[in-house]
C-alpha cells in the first residue's frame, strides 16, 4: 500500500490497507488519488530535499571521494582501493585508533559503572531528586569548547590537580604531556560529561521497574543485594545496553576535547605531544581540512564508520545475549541517539 | 508526575539502599552531594579564573575564591575578538534553525502519522538509516557541496543542512501517534479544514509538550556545535561563538583570565535556556529513554 509509486493509481477503493486515518479521510474527500496525496506529500517534501542534498547524496559523494586522489582545487585523481591501501599502511591512522580505543575503554566503562552507582543513589533519594537531576545533566548541555578550555587549565602543569597533587605531597603529574597523562585526562572530561546523562537514562529504567516486582522479592525473602542482581538489574538490561551502545558510538567519536586541548596553528602537535591524542575523527579532520587530502579524509570517514557497526552490533551481542532484547535495543537506540548526540 | 510517585513509593521501599539505618541515609546524602559538587565544580572554577588575574592562575597555592577582575576581563575579551559578532551569528543560527527544525520536522511527522501516501514506509525506513550513519562521513562531501552552492562561510551553510532532522521527525511523530486523537481530526475535516489547516489549528497547539523538548535540545545541540562551524566557517572573521572561543585559546593561550572570561560569556546564555526549560526537558529525555 505504502510503496504505490504513481498516487493515482492508489485509487479509492484499494487503499483500504492503510491507517484508519487515511480511510476515514477517503470518505470525506474526493477520492481522487493525487489530490488525496498531494497535502501529505507536500508536508514531508522540505523533508525529503534536505535528506536528499544534505543526508543521502554526501553518503554516496563520500563513497565516490574515497577513491580519488583530490585536494579540493585541482582535477580528482582516481586511485581507487588503493587509497584503503594507504589507510592501512598509514602508521598515525593506527595510533590514532588505538588511542580512540584506549580513550573509550578509560572513559566508558568507569563511567557507565558511576552512572548506575548514582542511579541507585537517586532513585533510593526521596527530597530534592529535581535539583539533582538538573545539577547532574548540566554538564552535558555545556559547551564542550569551553570546558576544554577549563580542564585544559585544571590539568595543565601548574594547574589545579597538580597542585592538589603537591598539597598532599606527591609530585606533579605530566597531564597534557606524557602518553596515558593525556588519555586520562581526555576520559575525565568525557566522564564528566557523560556520567550525569547516563545516570538520568538509568533511574528513569529503575523507574519504570513495577513495584510489584519489588514487593515479590521481599515476600520471598530476598535481601538487598539479592533484589539488586536478581530483580533489578536483569530488568535494566536494556537500559544498560542503550548506554553502552550510545556511549561506545560517541566514543568512537571523540574530537572536541582533543582538538580544542591541542590546538595548535603549527600542523605537527594536532593530537598533543606524542600525537597520544589523536584520535580518528582528529585524523579525519587534519588529513581533510589541514592537509587538503579529502579523498583520504572520505575513506576514514568509511572505516570509522566500519568500525562503529562493528562495535554496535558487538556491544549488542554482549549486552543483550538474545536476539529478541537485541532488536528491542536497536529500536530504542533509534530512538535516542539523536537525544544522545548534541555537540558532537 | 506519575514518575514522581511512583519513585516515593518503590524508593526507599523497592531498592532498600536508602531504607536502612540513619548512617545509610547520610552516607546516601553524601555521596549524591559529592556528584553535585563534581558536576559543578568546573562552573565554578570558571568563575574564579574568569574573576582573576593570570598571577593568580599560575600562583601556588592557587586561588580558590572569585576575585574582583570579572569586569575587566570581560571587556578585554570583547577588545580582542568580536564576541557580539560571533553571538549574533550564533543567535541567529541557533534561533533561525531551531524554528526550521519544529516546522519541518513537525509538519513530516503529522503527515508520517495521520496520513497514507506512496512511498510513506520507504521514506520513514531511510530516515532510521541516516541515524546510522556518523555525521564524520558526511563532513568531506557536505564540505564540498556547501563549497560548490557559494555557501561556505555563510550562515546559510550552518542553518540548512540541519533545518529537518530525522531524530525530530521520529520523536514527533512518536508523539503525534499517541496524543494526538483521530476524532478530533475527522471533526476538523467535517468543519471543513484541509490538511494545512488541521496541521496548524489541531495538531500544533496539541503538539506543544514535544515541541518544547526537541526545541530546547536542537538550541542546545546547535548552539553547542563546533566541528561543522570549524569546518565551514572559512573566514576567521565571521565565526560562531564556539569556533571564535577556540581561535582566543589559541591565540591567547598564556592570557588565561581572558580566555576564561570568554569560556564564561559563551556558556552562560545557554545555561539560562536549561535552567528555564530543565524540568520538562529532563522528564521526557527519561521517558524517551525507556519507552520501547
Amino acid at each position: 500500500m505504502a510503496t504505490v509509486a504513481d498516487p493515482a493509481e492508489a485509487g479509492a477503493p484499494a487503499d483500504d490497507g492503510g491507517g484508519r486515518a487515511e480511510g476515514r479521510r477517503s470518505r470525506a474527500t474526493a477520492p481522487g488519488g493525487r489530490r488525496r496525496h498531494g497535502p501529505p506529500l507536500l508536508a514531508i517534501s522540505p523533508f525529503c530535499v534536505l535528506f536528499a542534498v544534505f543526508g543521502a547524496f554526501p553518503v554516496v559523494f563520500s563513497l565516490y571521494l574515497s577513491f580519488q586522489d583530490w585536494d579540493g582545487i585541482g582535477d580528482m585523481r582516481f586511485v581507487g582501493l588503493k587509497q584503503y591501501g594507504w589507510l592501512l599502511e598509514d602508521s598515525v591512522f593506527w595510533h590514532s585508533v588505538l588511542n580512540t580505543f584506549e580513550i573509550w575503554f578509560l572513559s566508558t566503562v568507569p563511567m557507565l559503572f558511576l552512572a548506575l552507582v548514582l542511579a541507585f543513589l537517586l532513585h533510593s533519594q526521596v527530597r530534592f531528586t529535581g535539583a539533582y537531576r538538573v545539577a547532574y545533566f548540566i554538564p552535558n548541555v555545556t559547551s564542550m569548547v569551553a570546558m576544554t578550555v577549563v580542564f585544559g587549565s585544571v590539568f595543565a602543569q601548574t594547574g589545579l590537580a597538580n597542585s592538589a597533587l603537591k598539597v598532599v605531597g606527591m609530585d606533579g603529574v605530566g597531564w597534557l604531556s606524557s602518553e596515558w597523562g593525556i588519555k586520562v585526562s581526555l576520559s575525565v572530561m568525557i566522564i564528566w560529561r557523560w556520567v550525569g546523562y547516563n545516570a538520568l537514562i538509568f533511574l528513569a529504567g529503575l523507574q519504570a521497574i513495577p513495584t510489584e516486582h519489588f514487593e515479590a522479592a521481599r515476600v520471598d525473602g530476598a535481601n538487598s543485594w539479592q533484589t539488586l542482581f536478581r530483580v533489578v538489574l536483569p530488568q535494566l538490561r536494556p537500559v544498560v545496553l542503550f548506554a553502552a551502545v550510545t556511549s561506545t558510538i560517541n566514543g568512537l567519536q571523540i574530537f572536541t576535547e582533543s582538538q580544542v586541548l591541542f590546538q595548535s596553528t603549527d600542523v605537527g602537535t594536532i593530537g598533543g605531544p606524542g600525537q597520544e591524542g589523536m584520535t580518528i575523527v582528529l585524523y579525519l579532520w587534519q588529513k581533510a581540512f589541514k592537509d587538503h587530502q579529502f579523498g583520504y579524509g572520505a575513506a576514514m570517514g568509511w572505516l570509522l564508520f566500519a568500525i562503529i557497526a562493528v562495535f554496535t552490533l558487538i556491544n549488542w551481542r554482549l549486552v543483550s545475549g538474545s536476539d529478541r532484547e537485541g532488536r528491542a535495543g536497536i529500536r530504542s537506540l533509534l530512538r535516542r541517539k539523536g537525544a544522545a548526540r548534541n555537540g558532537r | 508526575m506519575a514518575v514522581d510517585e511512583r519513585e516515593r513509593t518503590t524508593g526507599s521501599a523497592g531498592l532498600a539502599i536508602g531504607s536502612g539505618s540513619r548512617l545509610t541515609r547520610v552516607c546516601v546524602r553524601g555521596v549524591l552531594l559529592l556528584g553535585v559538587l563534581i558536576s559543578l565544580f568546573p562552573f565554578y572554577w570558571l568563575v574564579v579564573m574568569a574573576s582573576g588575574t593570570t598571577e593568580d592562575i599560575y600562583s601556588y597555592p592557587p586561588k580558590l575564591v572569585p576575585g574582583p577582575h570579572l569586569l575587566d576581563n570581560m571587556g578585554r575579551v570583547l577588545d580582542t575578538v568580536d564576541f557580539f559578532g560571533s553571538l549574533f551569528n550564533t543567535v541567529v543560527v541557533a534561533v533561525v534553525g531551531t524554528a526550521l527544525v519544529l516546522f519541518f520536522d513537525s509538519l513530516a511527522a503529522f503527515a508520517f502519522a495521520k496520513y497514507e501516501f506512496p512511498g510513506k514506509r520507504f521514506l520513514f525506513g531511510a530516515l532510521l538509516a541516516t541515524y546510522m550513519i556518523p555525521a564524520q562521513l558526511s563532513l568531506v562531501p557536505q564540505f564540498v557541496t556547501m563549497a560548490e552552492f557559494g555557501w561556505a562561510g555563510s550562515l546559510t551553510a550552518l542553518i540548512i543542512p540541519g533545518a529537518a532532522n530525522a531524530f525530530g521527525i521520529f520523536w514527533m511523530r512518536q508523539y503525534a501517534q499517541n496524543s494526538l486523537p483521530d476524532e478530533l481530526l475527522d471533526a476538523g475535516r467535517i468543519d471543513g479544514a484541509g490538511f494545512f489547516r488541521l496541521y496548524w489549528q489541531v495538531a500544533m497547539p496539541l503538539f506543544r509538550p514535544a515541541l518544547a523538548f526537541l526545541g530546547i535540545f536542537t538550541f542546545i545541540s546547535i548552539w553547542n556545535d563546533y566541528i561543522w562551524p570549524l569546518v565551514v566557517m572559512i573566514d576567521p572573521d565571521r565565526v560562531t561563538l564556539q569556533v571564535a572561543l577556540a581561535n582566543l585559546n589559541v591565540l591567547y593561550n598564556t592570557d588565561y583570565s581572558l580566555v576564561m572570561a570568554g569560556a564564561l560569556m559563551s556558556v552562560v546564555p545557554l545555561i539560562v535556556v536549561f535552567l528555564i526549560g530543565a524540568r520538562h526537558f529532563l522528564r521526557d529525555l527519561a521517558a524517551g529513554a525507556t519507552k520501547m
